[in-house]
This record gives structure tokens, C-alpha cells and sequence, in this order.
């Protein structure tokens, strides 16, 4: 088994750690993220683009890919698990301009996806797919801070508890979606 | 003798399928993730397994969504030619159904009006005189008898994002066929949120084909094809696809997919028409007759 590190990056991301996570790594995280998706991302990239002003500084921000379901009464969030990355690929470039340091989403990212991991010193993380309804258990608050009209692709403040994840892309420039797969391949 | 139903029946039905649907995973794929479980050998893999089974008990043992994309509601009906539908459209009781039951179970409005330009529009109508846009796909096929199944899926886009369609040739034949199976999972990889469901239509027109590949991703997984040909090649494939190494989440392992299921049908002498709708670990769907 991979190594397991409890990340507590709740005063923001920690460099050391973040240097020495390793792709294949798995860790529980514990930090503050905004919430990411294909709208919100087309938004943020474009304010960011035309120099505005953006609703939240992100610099030095974790983003979660994720469009919750609405949460039942007493409920903190509806059921939550990632979304794939790869279809906000073309705002990356943009958002690690503005200080975006870490991505959690789910699924592969190759070619000018990766590049844009690499060139912005970004870690990724992919979280397990279809597991909404466990994960929306790490998640100790839910605040919506821009983009209310959205509904479910607004953009939301989520304070995560030892939500687990594994690390996909390192600040090596590892993808362990490409070795892995290379290393389970039968001939 | 005809058979009258109320469309109202049918609305109502709809609304507790599409939230049983989310709670519930079918047995047949938790029956095939708890298989897959004893023979996963990657660790990181097997851990995905685990948490997927116990997200599932989770998820039906307090009545949440299994996933938060409750994607896009698809329902089939065969319906019984000596059935007639009194009281009302039965398209929109259908969508009504759609809209309640996605309401009543707190589950993502993920279905979007307008396509191209992404306009906000009302989810529900403003007065009853509205005609609100379509949340969901029906299919519908007439069949003997006065009976009716329902059928309601929610089809995550994760994987259906990444299904393809191909017109192959008949000199392409089976060797193509399975190229085609193989590099559209391949391409695939975590993307479609392994263990995967592949639906494979061969056959038909350009679009019967596809619709043939959503049933076959919508099969029970215990079904194997009733041709021992295509029972065959549908073991073959399997082996191929599980070959790749892709493994659960793209983490790599032993299993990338938990069925590939065939479904066919004649098609011109000159065409080989192949989709592959890809379908999620959480292919979630529910059967009645009403």
C-alpha cells in the first residue's frame, strides 16, 4: 500500500508537505476549498482574463470539483463527490494565474491539462467517483459566496475533514493515472 | 379489449422510481462490485472497491443519493397496444414525474434547457400553462399484449461523456468491432468512474445503434446474451477491457469494467454500425410493470 498522509492545511497549503506528496500518495485532507465547476470555471476564467475583480481572491486556494445535490433538512451538503477535471481543462491556465495552487476532481488529465499542472506548480488530486453520499460526511461546512444564480454550479466555500483523496499529478510532474495503469496492463 | 390507465398512475410512478433509483443501487451491480472485490489484487484499487460497496450501504440505509450527478433521467416504456392513456399527455406526465420525484428526493437538477447558450430557465413551470422544457428521454415502443414497463434510469455524464459511435464496414467485422469496444474504454480510463458498464449495439441505423447501446448498458448484469456467439464475445471483451489495466478510479488494476453487455440487431449489407455507451459503477435504474 501507498503512503498515507493527514494533511491539516486548514491555515492554507502547507509547502513542505505539498513537496514531498508523491504521485500515488493518499491523503486525508483537512483544509478550507472553493468549489469548482463548469460554469463557475467559465466565469472565474473570464473575470480573470479581463483583469476583474473576482469574488474571492484565489490566491493560494484549493478547488473542488464538485456540483452538490441539495441537502436534505439537517443536512450540511447533499451527496458530493468530485467531478471530472478534465472538462474545466481549458480555464486551468487561468486559474493557476490567479494563485490556484491544488485541484481535487476526479478522472484523467494528459497533454496541455498536465502542462498547465506542471507549468502552475499545481498539485492534483483525484477523489473516488460515485461516492457522494460518504463523502459529503467530511464536509463540516457548506457557504455559497458567489454566483448564487448557478443552483448547483454555484460557487461554494467547503470546510473538508480528512476527506480522502489520492494524489494523481505531483509537483514532479508525476501522473500516477498513466504509470498505474502502465503497471497493472496485462500483455 | 383495450385498457385504460391513467397518465396520473404513470407521473407518480416515475417520482418514486427516480428517487428508489438513487438511493438504491441495482443488486446486480453490488452483487458484482462485492465479486470484483475478491478478485481485485491492487491495493489502492481494492480500497476504491471497499468504499464504493460501503458508500452504496450507506446511501440506501439512509436514504441519500448514491452519487451527486443524479444525471439525466432516460425512461423506457413498452407499452401493450391495447393500452389507451386517459388523462392527460402522457410526455408530460412523464416529465411531471421527473421533476417531482427529482424535488421530493433532493436530487440535482442536472438537466439543462438550452444546450447551446446555457440560459437560466425554470426548472419548473410558472403556472400550469407553461410548457416547461423536457428533463429527461423517453423511449417508447409498442408492443403486444396490454401490459407496460417502465423503465427509469439516471444516466451520470461522466461516463456518457465518453461513449462513442462508429460506422464500421462489414470487412471490418468482428476484429472491429472489438477495436472499437477496447480503445473507446481505453480512452475512457478514469473518466467514466471505473469499474465501468460498457453497452455495446451493433447493428441498425446510425441512431438505432446507439439506443441499442444504451440498453445494453442498462442490462441486468447477471444476463448474458442469449446468442452463445455473442455470450462469447461479450466474455471476450470483458478480458480485453480488464487487460488494460485501468482498474478501479484509473488507480490501476484488475478491474476496469464489471460487464460488457452485446445487444444486436439486422442492419444494411454494406454497414457495421458499433456504439458504446459507457456506463458508471453507479448505473442506476429500476423496473416496474404497471
Amino acid at each position: 500500500m501507498t503512503n498515507l498522509f493527514h494533511l491539516d492545511w486548514r491555515e492554507g497549503i502547507r509547502e513542505r508537505e505539498a513537496a514531498t506528496l508523491a504521485a500515488g500518495d493518499s491523503v486525508e485532507l483537512t483544509a478550507r476549498v472553493l468549489t469548482l465547476r463548469d460554469a463557475s470555471a467559465a466565469r472565474l476564467a473570464q473575470a480573470i482574463e479581463r483583469r476583474e475583480s473576482l469574488p474571492v481572491s484565489l490566491d493560494g486556494q484549493i478547488m473542488y470539483a464538485v456540483g452538490p445535490s441539495p441537502a436534505k433538512p439537517g443536512q450540511i451538503i447533499g451527496s458530493a463527490g468530485p467531478t471530472t477535471t478534465e472538462r474545466i481543462g481549458r480555464y486551468l491556465p487561468a486559474l493557476f494565474l490567479a494563485g490556484v495552487r491544488a485541484v481535487i476532481g476526479k478522472g484523467e488529465l494528459h497533454g496541455h491539462d498536465m502542462a498547465a499542472f506542471t507549468e502552475g506548480g499545481a498539485i492534483y488530486f483525484a477523489a473516488i467517483g460515485g461516492l457522494g453520499a460518504l463523502l459529503a460526511k467530511q464536509i463540516a461546512s457548506a457557504t455559497v459566496i458567489a454566483y448564487d444564480d448557478l443552483g448547483p454550479e454555484a460557487l461554494y466555500a467547503l470546510d473538508l475533514v480528512a476527506f480522502p483523496a489520492v494524489v494523481i499529478i505531483d509537483r514532479a510532474g508525476r501522473n500516477f493515472h498513466e504509470t498505474a495503469r502502465a503497471a497493472w496492463r496485462l500483455p | 379489449m383495450t385498457r385504460d390507465i391513467d397518465v396520473a398512475v404513470l407521473r407518480d410512478t416515475v417520482a418514486r422510481l427516480i428517487v428508489e433509483a438513487n438511493y438504491n443501487i441495482p443488486a446486480d451491480i453490488l452483487g458484482a462490485l462485492r465479486t470484483a472485490i475478491a478478485r481485485e489484487e491492487s491495493p489502492l484499487g481494492l480500497r476504491t472497491l471497499e468504499q464504493l460497496v460501503r458508500n452504496y450501504e450507506v446511501a440506501a440505509a439512509e436514504r441519500l443519493p448514491v452519487c451527486q450527478d443524479s444525471g439525466v433521467a432516460v425512461v423506457f416504456l413498452e407499452i401493450g397496444q391495447d393500452v389507451h392513456w386517459v388523462g392527460g399527455s402522457l410526455q408530460a406526465a412523464i416529465h411531471a414525474g421527473i421533476r417531482a420525484g427529482t424535488k421530493d428526493g433532493y436530487l440535482r437538477r442536472s438537466v439543462t434547457g438550452d444546450p447551446t447558450r446555457r440560459l437560466k430557465m425554470a426548472w419548473e413551470p410558472a403556472s400550469p400553462d407553461d410548457r416547461p422544457y423536457d428533463v429527461g428521454v423517453v423511449h417508447t415502443e409498442i408492443v403486444p399484449g396490454s401490459g407496460v414497463r417502465l423503465t427509469v434510469a439516471s444516466k451520470g455524464f461522466g461516463a456518457e461523456n465518453m461513449s462513442a459511435m462508429r460506422m464500421l464496414v462489414p470487412a471490418d467485422g468482428v476484429p472491429g468491432i472489438i477495436e472499437t469496444v477496447v480503445e473507446t474504454v481505453e480512452r475512457a480510463g478514469a473518466n467514466a468512474c471505473p469499474p465501468m458498464i460498457v453497452g455495446v449495439g451493433i447493428g441498425g441505423t446510425f441512431e438505432v445503434s446507439a439506443l441499442l447501446a444504451k440498453k445494453a448498458a442498462l442490462r441486468d448484469l447477471t444476463i448474458r446474451s442469449v446468442r452463445p456467439d455473442l455470450a462469447e464475445l461479450e466474455s471476450t471483451l470483458l478480458d480485453r477491457v480488464n487487460a488494460l489495466g485501468i482498474g478501479p478510479q484509473g488507480l490501476g488494476g484488475r478491474v476496469t469494467a464489471l460487464s460488457v453487455n452485446i445487444e444486436v440487431l439486422p442492419t444494411h449489407i454494406a454497414g457495421l454500425p458499433v456504439a458504446v455507451n459507457l456506463g458508471c459503477h453507479s448505473t442506476r435504474r429500476m423496473t416496474v410493470d404497471l
